[in-house]
């Protein structure tokens, strides 16, 4: 136990987590979304990262992106990064409710048949990027992508420094960058959801889908909506995540899949601010967890406060529903 | 109609999909049954694919050439090597221990290439009187077990803690901090490193595989001030590990065992791994012996890298015993212990543990320039 090392750097540790969280948060809205109106919880969400991973990479190959390139380059590589991994993103999303789930739907499948769809695409997509796409791309692409499964690094776009520092918390640029983007991009999907038209549609499926249809509005063309938002929003993360930490992996969605989905359980599942309170929340215990412990036992800590939160409040810090998630 | 034709497509792409997978797989080898009265079927097993793949693709490919040039060398007499990719995953390893001991035609293993799944393994092949020979399991218990068809042509992670040792003490280090990944492997060196480095260890931190942050434990280096990094475990967490280290301004050398020695690690680091040092019980290209570098380089059109001698080398203890007419099980066990050759990494004969002669153990310092791994110096054992 290093409780001095914990209080002394408190808020360094707090700085960490709360970057650490922000892409949690981003990954955990296309879970919530999908959850708040269709009660699915899309499992191959976590793929819809991985693929804006690989968008972003392929990207920046193609252009010849070299670590450290002159501040307007890379400011226009991270927005054509941010572009191509939300197309890829919400695309692979979209693919995803059009080719598997919409015929399931049409079909009246029980849940438990979504679910295991859902993994089952899940682990179709980490093959085809592990497997199928190193090697039809590997003459295009380096060396290293022709490695089947392994580890692929990025160029560094923004090299770290630290901006600047309150007591001993430092605080870098990247650190900035993640936190304020993460939640620009929280704060438009709240308001395209709570103040647009398309959004109202959003809340009234989500409530009460015959009633919405009733009213006209087009339940399809709202489920199609939610998983491209979802998609896109895992996009901004897939882009977020490599500028910080700079590589991808075929496997790469699956841990951070299941943190972003305990995230959206612990805000309260459904719910879009509960979704950002839960990433954020997620990502603090972890690293306090971390220097507590080793860092070892940081999922560990992480689904112990899981269940204690879950005990006292079953629905999620928040609650769930989206429908109600004006307040 | 519509929903008809939306349905088949999507159907369609699956099924394309997985058709496809399925064709990139390796076809693990030929099938084919032993001809004549030296012949033989051997098998490996290894990551040949995943995270740590590309410590492991040298070895099979060395073994792949001893197996191809004896069979160019004998063509009365065909030898078989079959491949089972186990993606270094202990659990993926025993279905296929299970098979392989199970199929009397084969009579020899080599691997496996990664401690965790050797360890798995050991107690089937045993039972089966299978011999196995690894060309790059180093944790120092497999063969303290009282296993007794275990054999591995390398040196063990209790050698290579000592030569790590030595170098540290050697450069002068004052402040080591110690991370593990908390595997077989790498807990295991990391522990041998920390009783011979002593007061020299700062302070230590566990990470899990597949973890991609590392907040909290660089904030620990840089709370302890380390001059040195040591890392124990493989390339997968290494490579984004230094990576960040480099990132948030630690300045400590890093220093990492034969785990990382694969391409995937500098080039994963983008950058970061620059001036990082490997150690490894292995070979650099041209100190083997023969025309070995020489033909893998013609075969492959690249230099073997991390243990492809001692690929080669297990592969040659099976086809000297298929030589000698040596056609069951027990026999080539029997062979394999009793082995004393020249081999191209080192000269191979096994004590009653398994392990080979620790004084013919070499162990290299490599170092990260740009993306390449090039060789530093040769380590003292002690």
């Amino acid at each position: 136990m290093h409780f001095d090392e914990l209080i002394g750097h408190l808020g360094q540790h707090t700085v960490d987590g709360l970057s650490k969280g922000a892409i949690y948060a981003l990954i955990a809205l296309g879970y919530t979304l999908v959850y708040g109106v269709l009660r699915l919880i899309n499992f191959a969400h976590s793929e819809v990262f991985m693929v804006g991973t690989f968008a972003v990479l392929i990207l920046w190959n193609q252009l010849g992106v070299e670590n450290n390139p002159p501040i307007g380059q890379a400011i226009l590589f991270l927005v054509l990064g941010l572009l191509v991994a939300a197309v890829a993103s919400g695309g692979t999303a979209l693919a995803l409710e059009r080719i598997a789930y919409r015929p399931l739907r049409r079909k009246n499948a029980p849940p438990l048949i979504f679910l295991i769809t859902a993994i089952g695409l899940s682990l179709v997509f980490v093959e085809l990027f592990g497997q199928v796409l190193p090697k039809l791309l590997g003459g295009v692409l380096p060396a290293a992508f022709g490695r089947p499964r392994q580890i692929v690094g990025m160029p560094t776009i923004i090299e770290q420094k630290t901006l600047f520092t309150i007591g001993n918390t430092a605080i870098t640029n990247i650190q900035l960058i993640v936190l304020i983007a993460a939640v620009a991009m929280m704060a438009l999907l709240d308001w395209f959801i709570n103040r647009t038209r398309y959004g109202r549609g959003v809340r009234a499926v989500a409530q009460n889908p015959e009633t919405a249809a009733l009213m006209g509005v087009n339940q399809e063309r709202v489920i199609m909506l939610i998983f491209v938002l979802g998609g896109i929003m895992a996009g901004a993360a897939a882009l977020l995540w490599s500028m910080r930490f700079g590589f991808t992996q075929n496997s790469i969605g699956f841990v951070l899949g299941l943190k972003a989905f305990t995230a959206a359980v612990l805000g309260g599942i459904g719910n879009l601010r509960g979704a950002l309170l839960g990433g954020l929340f997620l990502g603090i215990v972890e690293v306090y967890g971390a220097t507590l412990f080793a860092s070892n036992w940081e999922d560990v800590i992480a689904f112990v406060v899981l269940i204690v939160v879950l005990m006292f409040r079953p629905t999620g810090l928040l609650g769930e529903s989206l429908g109600r998630a004006r307040a | 109609m519509r929903r008809s034709y939306v349905r088949a497509l999507g159907t369609a792409a699956l099924a394309a999909t997985l058709v496809v997978a399925a064709g990139c797989q390796d076809s693990g080898g030929e099938e084919g049954t032993a001809s004549g009265d030296c012949g033989g079927k051997i098998a490996i097993f290894g990551a040949f694919t995943g995270d740590n793949a590309g410590l492991v693709i040298p070895s099979l490919n060395g073994a792949k050439l001893a197996v191809k040039q004896f069979n160019e060398a004998n063509p009365d007499c065909k030898v078989t090597m079959q491949e089972f990719d186990t993606q270094g995953d202990p659990a993926v390893a025993t279905p296929f221990a299970n098979q392989i001991a199970g199929d009397n035609s084969f009579l020899g293993v080599i691997g496996g290439h990664f401690s965790g799944e050797s360890d798995a393994t050991m107690p089937i092949y045993q039972a089966a009187g299978l011999a196995m020979v690894a060309p790059s399991a180093t944790r120092t218990d497999l063969t303290q077990k009282g296993n007794t068809s275990f054999f591995r042509v390398v040196g063990n992670d209790g050698t290579q803690a000592g030569a790590v040792a030595t170098y540290l003490k050697a450069q002068n280090a004052q402040k080591v901090f110690m991370i593990d990944d908390a595997s077989a492997y790498g807990a295991g060196i990391t522990e041998e490193l920390g009783k011979q480095l002593g007061p020299l260890v700062v302070n230590k931190d566990k990470i899990q595989e597949r973890q991609a942050q590392f907040d909290a434990t660089i904030s620990k280096i840089k709370a302890a001030q380390a001059d040195y990094v040591f890392y124990g475990g493989y390339t997968r967490e290494a490579a984004p590990l230094v990576k960040q280290m480099r990132a948030a301004g630690v300045q400590a050398k890093f220093v990492g065992p034969d785990g990382l020695y694969d391409p995937a690690f500098p080039e994963g680091a983008s950058g970061g791994a620059e001036g990082a040092i490997i150690t490894c019980p292995c070979l650099p290209a041209d100190k083997a012996g023969g025309t070995f570098a020489a033909d893998y380089q013609k075969e492959y059109n690249i230099p073997p890298g991390s243990y492809g001698a001692e690929g080669f080398d297990a592969a040659k203890i099976y086809l000297d015993a298929f030589k000698d007419g040596k056609k069951t099980r027990a026999d080539i066990l029997a062979y394999v212990k009793s082995y004393d050759k020249q081999g191209v990494s080192k000269y191979i004969k096994f004590d009653a543990k398994g392990d080979v002669d620790p004084t013919k153990v070499v162990i290299w310092a490599y170092q990260i320039k740009g993306t390449a791994i090039e060789p530093l110096q040769e380590l003292k054992l002690s």
